[in-house]
């Protein structure tokens, strides 16, 4: 049955599972808190900058004195217009900040501002390319965005122990933050990365977070339950603050297996929020629905309804960039990549400009199979970013210019990127210094191809009666006398009309 | 609806109010009138009305995003009870 459904992808647990595979669906949604790249905090003329001695950021408004007001950063809300933008979202003309109210020290007023009935931004969608597992090739999936919603972080408490007390930092107390929700669309842990890595991708490239996934800046809560498939949803466990995309699939892994465990072994699932200790790999209860809060959210009488006009929109939308979905398509489309290469390149926005620069007037496919390739592997090695790269797209341009005018032959060419990474250089004073010239002259392939055949006459003649297999021992003995520098496709013909004489 | 006064120990305890049996009676009739106002209320037809979040019929006042607050930790911290390594100390909180 499970067979029908297109959406079915098998993630890491089937494996480990056997006797029950493939039995069961996984349902998958994420709430992001994305931070929003504003100098000031959302309802206050506080800085937002990270890593600031305790409470020097903390200003009137952000410990919650008496008095004080909030007014709403220009900012933000311009930041959660490019989002709605960039995920052909509905932008809310108007919508309304509300009180989610608790207690607790990092929250001095006692509640949080945030939107509840009327979010800034409602449905959208975000494309994501998941990569290939296995067998199985890659493929697009179109996610559904519930909403996004304007909202402020709480401070910070630390533990550690203060004579039996609890330090309070509230520099973090009023930081901007969009909230992401999507629908729960995703099958399987795979689907789950490849959708936060999107949104995390997409934040950045628009430049309304910074995407610091140690600072706090990107963190994931991650929705997860199991089902038959085909039955209705199945009671799903939250599990809370996941900040690597490593701790996502861990965390994925482990409790859909504890799910499917609990029960295949006649047990059920009660509604709760979870902690993944990234120590013990495992999760863990934090509280379930009897104790869940009870927020009481209600409209925030300090805040009048936020309005977003036409004319605002349309001012911010000429200011956005070319979006990853966009250039991919155009990759695609105009480059012939494939959809998942084109996912690759456009991962980060320097990964993309890198791209366009070196494939300017080469071949563009050849161009992504190096970046993707040899570059890639490279930076990997060399623990870089492909901001950081040695070698300058206009180095890469200029080598794969040469491949394309046959100058260099694939393996010489990896010579002079080996050479370009090590110690820098042009391409053409790379060939030059290095004698990477390939040889195209006809006579000289010739001329070589005829004394090997000359020296070679048994090896010729059972070439003659049938022995195709020989072909190799003559290419790799033409090769050899060239010293690796003849033209490959052309001594492949050469050599073939001239056994056949 | 009717309020029970348990309703009104549970707000009260989500609110973190301590209320002695006598001043949840007392919140009890305030609130139970305050629910027949609403009952009212709710028998007026609102079809077609756009539900209202604030009194007065304004839009928010954006501010321009910069920076206008200057450290006053010191200031602050004089009227804390406790502070410590620039702190505030509260009693632990255990969820």
């Amino acid at each position: 049955m499970w067979r029908t459904s297109i959406s079915w992808r098998p993630t890491g647990i089937n494996a480990r599972h056997r006797g029950f595979e493939m039995t069961w669906e996984i349902v998958i949604g994420l709430e992001v808190h994305a931070q929003l790249s504003t100098n000031s905090k959302i309802f206050c003329g506080a800085s937002t900058a990270f890593g600031a001695e305790p409470n020097t950021q903390a200003d009137a408004v952000s410990l919650a004195l008496p008095g004080v007001l909030p007014v709403l950063n220009k900012g933000a809300v311009e930041r959660a217009i490019k989002f709605g933008l960039a995920t052909g979202a509905h932008i809310a003309p108007k919508s309304v900040f509300a009180r989610k109210n608790y207690f607790y020290p990092d929250l001095p007023k006692g509640y949080q501002i945030s939107q509840m009935d009327l979010p800034v931004v409602g449905k959208g969608t975000l494309t994501i390319q998941v990569p290939a597992v296995g067998k199985l090739p890659a493929y697009e999936k179109v996610v559904g965005l519930t909403r996004a919603h304007l909202e402020e972080d709480a401070g910070k408490s630390l533990h550690e122990d203060f004579h039996g007390m609890t330090g309070i930092d509230l520099n973090r107390a009023g930081t901007p933050l969009l909230e992401i929700v999507s629908e729960p669309d995703m099958r399987s842990a795979a689907e789950a990365i490849a959708y936060a890595k999107t949104l995390h991708t997409l934040v950045q490239w628009i430049g309304i977070c910074d995407g610091n996934m140690q600072e706090g800046s990107f963190r994931c809560d991650v929705n997860v339950s199991v089902r038959k498939p085909g039955a209705p949803f199945g009671t799903r466990r939250e599990i809370k603050n996941l900040n690597s995309f490593k701790f996502m699939q861990q965390a994925i892994d482990y409790e859909v297996q504890w799910q499917i465990d609990t029960l295949e072994n006649g047990g059920k699932i009660q509604q709760a929020t979870v902690l993944f200790n990234p120590d013990t790999g495992e999760t863990r209860t934090m509280r379930t629905k009897e104790d869940a809060h009870d927020y009481r959210y209600f409209p925030d009488p300090d805040l009048l309804p936020l309005e977003i006009s036409e004319a605002w929109k349309n001012e911010i939308r000429a200011t956005m960039p070319e979006l990853p979905q966009t250039k991919q398509q155009r990759y695609v489309a105009e480059m012939g990549l494939s959809a998942y290469d084109a996912s690759l390149l456009t991962s980060s926005k320097a990964m993309a400009d890198f791209f366009e620069a070196a494939a300017t007037g080469a071949d563009a496919k050849q161009c992504a199979n190096w970046i993707i390739g040899e570059v890639s592997a490279q930076l990997n090695r060399d623990s870089l970013d492909i901001d950081k790269c040695p070698i300058s797209p206009q180095q890469l341009n200029g080598m794969l210019k040469r491949i394309a005018d046959g100058t260099i032959s694939n393996s010489g060419a990896k010579e002079v990127f080996r050479t370009m990474w090590a110690e820098g250089g042009e391409a053409d004073a790379i060939i030059e210094a290095k004698g990477l010239k390939q040889v195209s002259d006809t006579g000289a392939l010739e001329k070589i191809v005829d004394e090997i055949i000359a020296a070679n006459a048994d090896k010729v003649a059972e070439y003659r009666s049938g022995k195709d297999k020989l072909f190799g021992f003559f290419v790799g003995l033409a090769m050899k006398a060239s010293k690796g520098k003849a033209n490959p496709a052309q001594m492949n013909d050469i050599l073939k009309k001239k056994l056949l004489e | 609806m009717s309020l029970t006064s348990d309703d009104v120990k549970k707000v009260a305890r989500l609110a973190r109010l301590a209320m002695t049996e006598t001043e949840i009676q007392a919140a009890h009739a305030q609130m139970t009138g305050i629910f027949g106002l609403i009952e009212d209320m709710q028998a007026i037809n609102t079809d077609g009305i756009e539900p209202m979040s604030h009194a007065q019929d304004l839009a928010q006042r954006l501010r321009e995003d910069a920076v206008t607050e200057t450290d006053q930790r010191e200031l602050f911290q004089s009227v804390a009870p406790q502070v410590e390594k620039g702190l505030y100390l509260v009693p632990q909180v255990i969820e």
